[in-house]
């Protein structure tokens, strides 16, 4: 088996690549191995190295959602190919949406290949070419892709050492690698990655990571740990990346699909016929698909309206969002409080229920699509998060084999979880089937606040005793709906901390935190309201309670930096402070905040927030990520939640469904907790999850007033 | 029914024919395939699609191709001078200005036409003068530092 194979014996191999010689792989890994001369084609002569990892066990790595992880044990950790120009290429199946894997996982190639980033490019999820790394969520690629890449890169290095060690017949340790360049001081001889690609070009290596694989150390980095700027700026501020809405074809159509005008609505009749005069329109109508395709948008969307108004349609009733929470907790099996004695033997109790309404997550580049069939194959450009999820439901909805099927993911405009599910795609392949020309779908803001996704409504119960010492002796918090991300309590005390389903009227998904935004306002507006029925200050209370060395840490700094114990002194109407702290993906956040009052309008001017993810990899990147999260977290604090009657949306528009803006953006100062010691985690989530109840907390400090409904709104406030 | 409507883009004459009420977004996008100007929300309220129309910005997505009649249209593929890039491009590179990026061009136009009426703006300038521009991975800090830096020059 060629993991068993030393290195010298891999080396001895003529050029590599017949699959028989990895007889224990899975399916995937064989289609992968067919991938690899396809890869070739598409990048040129140079070297390819292809390497595996082999879990130990069956759910090691952990399973991912969506796409396959390759079949069997074998994943392949990186394909990296070394081109006769000097170029590395590492291929990874991970996307690029604003978040910053495309900058931190070349970081992460370049240290381990010793190249500088200038010389190495990384093609991302184009499911022809990369490895299946899996659905980008979850703040997962930092833990685990990165590794994963890291290792094969370290690995391919290695096998490039042994080449040129094998050239001049040397000792491999006698080697050092800088800048791409190999060199041998004893003898002073010099072999580039260009050189040998293009003396070894042809060959393909597929290899197994050694177990001695090590990974550069944190204090040997020279371009991790380091601001990065992304790889493709110049293309972004000249307009000349492509976006998946951007993708040009020849003879390119534009398709559009008619909706229903409610939710559950059902087409009982329709005429297309109507339009059958429009020049070049095509119409698509299969069962309750029912679509256009013309040579402009304008021209499908105006053939789109002709044909919308002969539809009739049976429309059942809808829940609307003025009965949500009361349907969501009738519809709930909400157990009972186990502690219940301790409640009624307690000093002080206190029971609370906060609400958390359907949120949107408005997405710069609403969901794209262009399809192309060609000779039963289809390709596939879009925005998505899950490009072998994607792969998957494409092969299904035609009824082909997934190798007939390419998703190519351009770096897109915005995904915070919102660009997991099959969509634009499916639609746009299926006009493409029927016209015979390639199709873009692009949907409207309206479609995409009305037929996408959304961050789950929820209704959280919380119930607390406290002793006479302000000690908090039980604690029952449980989450209707939304579900179980950071439902636990971080804080000592005997808990019991759970989620329950509910029959959520609208199509929930994840959204940035999931679940963690909704249970952390519950849960540090509680302790907030805690506290205050022990007449101890927030952050004591807190502290008094902590022992996770890291979130007292981050709460710590956060209050220190924001000078909380001279600012909550401060007793002013107009002006309140507030903190809130969590953890979650094994990161840690704190946020303090000051919001200003006036005419019953909550406006917020100061926020400090510290994080800690561990180790960081790219700490221009990460303070983007966290301003970021903090002032996308405005929105659903203060002014998003989405509106809905007897099944139609009613503010699926940016001039009703009020995201955060210029005006919005508070000074923030935001600490960097560097845990060169701990692991790399991910940072996309957990910054948004302390900003809606530290503002919550700050209002209460100012005004006395408890809010315990997202968005905040002041009784007096315009609505 | 289609018309003949000539204007100039990036310094080149157009002539489109077509029909008078398509945006003047379609018309760079499809007809002409300048895709650096974006669709955020097709209601003027995000700024993705904005370009210049004689000096002014003006939202595309509402614009009906007409109104570009006898004028001149700058989009941000027109801003370059070859490998030189603007003033505004550069400093958005400096700040790392930009996440996704798909905002991006209907910001560096706003900042442009904002510097151009008003080239040494306070903050409070700047806030209002991009007021109009959404950006979803929220970059707002970065961005206002772009355009501060850019009027520094």
């Amino acid at each position: 088996m060629i993991r068993d194979m030393s290195l010298e014996e891999i080396l001895a191999q003529p050029d590599s690549g017949a699959e028989d010689q990895l007889p224990l792989v899975g399916e995937a890994l064989q289609a992968e191995l067919g991938r690899r001369s396809f890869v070739k084609m598409v990048l040129g002569a140079g070297l390819l190295i292809t390497v595996t990892s082999y879990a130990e066990e069956p759910d090691d790595p952990p399973p991912r959602r969506g796409g396959g992880r390759g079949g069997g044990r074998a994943n392949v950790s990186a394909r990296v190919h070394f081109g006769k120009d000097g170029i590395v290429t590492v291929l990874t199946g991970k996307v690029e949406a604003g978040q910053g894997a495309r900058a931190e996982l070349s970081q992460g190639a370049a240290e381990e290949l010793r190249v500088p980033l200038s010389q190495l490019q990384l093609v991302m999820s184009d499911t022809g070419l990369v490895p299946d790394d899996g659905i980008t969520a979850g703040s997962g690629s930092t833990p685990r892709t990165m590794p994963e890449i890291r290792r094969g890169c370290a690995a391919a290095r290695e096998i490039v050492l042994g080449i040129a060690a094998k050239k001049w017949n040397v000792e491999r340790n006698t080697l050092e690698i800088r800048d791409g360049k190999i060199s041998h001081a004893e003898s002073k001889r010099e072999l580039t990655y260009a050189d040998i690609a293009s003396e070894d070009q042809g060959k393909a290596f597929d290899i197994g990571v050694p177990d001695n694989t090590t990974l550069s150390l944190v204090k040997d980095w020279k371009i991790l740990g380091v601001p990065a700027a992304r790889p493709n700026g110049r293309a972004i501020v000249t307009g000349k990346h492509g976006y998946p809405s951007d993708i040009q074809r020849p003879g390119l159509q534009y398709g559009k699909v008619l909706r229903a005008p409610s939710y559950g609505a059902s087409l009982k009749s329709i005429d297309t016929d109507v339009v059958k005069e429009m020049k070049d329109v095509t119409i698509v109508h299969e069962g309750s698909f029912v679509g256009v395709v013309a040579p402009t948008s304008y021209a499908a969307d105006a053939a789109l309206t002709a044909i919308a108004k002969t539809a009739k349609w049976d429309t059942p009733p809808h829940v609307s969002s003025k009965n949500l929470y009361d349907y969501l907790r009738k519809n709930a099996n909400v157990p009972k409080n186990p502690f219940a004695d301790d409640v009624a033997k307690a000093d002080k109790t206190l029971r609370q229920t906060y609400l958390v309404p359907y949120v949107q997550h408005t997405p710069m580049e609403p969901r794209a699509a262009v399809a192309e069939w060609k000779d039963g194959n289809l390709t596939v450009w879009t925005g998505t998060q899950n490009p072998f999820g994607a792969r998957g439901s494409l092969a299904q909805a035609f009824n082909i084999g997934a190798d007939k099927v390419r998703v190519i993911v351009p770096d897109f405009g915005g995904g915070f979880g919102g660009k997991h599910s099959p969509d634009a795609h499916i639609e746009a392949a299926r006009l493409a089937k029927t016209a015979g020309k390639p199709v873009q779908v692009r949907w409207t803001r309206a479609e995409e606040f009305t037929w996408a996704y959304f961050r789950p409504a929820g209704v959280i119960d919380a119930e607390a005793s406290l002793d006479n010492k302000g000690k908090i002796t039980s604690w029952f918090f449980i989450n209707i709906n939304s579900g179980r991300s950071a439902v636990e309590t971080p804080y000592r005390c005997k808990n019991r901390c759970n989620s329950v389903g509910s029959k959520g009227p609208l199509r929930e998904g994840s959204y940035r935190a999931l679940a963690s935004t909704a249970n952390t306002f519950a849960r540090e507006s509680f302790m907030d309201e805690l506290a205050d029925a022990a007449k101890i200050d927030p952050l004591e209370f807190r502290l008094a309670h902590l022992d996770d060395g890291r979130l007292r840490a981050v709460l710590e700094h956060a209050a220190k930096k924001f000078d909380w114990a001279a600012r909550v002194k401060k007793k002013d109407p107009a002006l309140g402070v507030g903190l809130a702290c969590g953890t979650e993906k094994a990161s840690f956040v704190a946020a303090c905040a000051e919001v200003a009052i006036k005419d019953s309008e909550i406006s917020v001017r100061h926020v400090c927030q510290a994080f800690d993810c561990g180790v960081i990899l790219n700490p221009a990147n990460l303070t983007s990520q966290i301003q970021g999260a903090i002032i996308m977290g405005l929105g659903p604090a203060l002014r998003e939640e989405m509106i809905f009657e007897d099944g139609r949306m009613m503010n699926a528009s940016l001039s009703e469904y009020l995201v955060p803006r210029f005006r919005d953006v508070p000074t923030i100062d935001v600490e960097l907790v560097n845990r060169s010691d701990q692991p790399a985690v991910g940072a996309g989530e957990t910054p948004i999850i302390a900003i809606a109840p530290a503002i919550a907390n700050a209002v209460f400090h100012a005004t006395g007033q408890r809010l315990r409904q997202l968005p905040l709104r002041l009784a007096g406030a315009a609505k | 029914m289609p018309a003949t409507i000539a204007f100039t883009v990036n310094g080149q004459q157009k002539s489109v024919s077509t029909n008078p009420a398509r945006p003047l977004l379609d018309v760079l996008r499809e007809d002409l395939q300048l895709t650096g100007t974006k669709f955020g929300c097709g209601e003027a309220r995000c700024g993705a699609c904005s370009v210049l129309l004689d000096g002014k910005r003006v939202f595309s997505c509402q614009t009906p191709v007409s109104k570009a009649e006898g004028k001149t249209v700058l989009t941000i593929e027109g801003l370059a001078t070859g490998e030189k890039l603007h003033p505004v491009q550069d400093a958005f590179l400096a700040e790392n200005a930009f996440q996704c990026g798909y905002c991006t061009a209907g910001m560096i136009m706003c900042a442009v036409e904002l510097l151009n009426e008003t080239p040494h703006p306070t903050d409070e300038e700047i806030i209002t003068g991009m007021s109009r521009n959404v950006c979803r991975c929220c970059s707002y800090t970065s961005i206002i530092k772009a355009v501060r830096r850019a009027a520094g020059k």
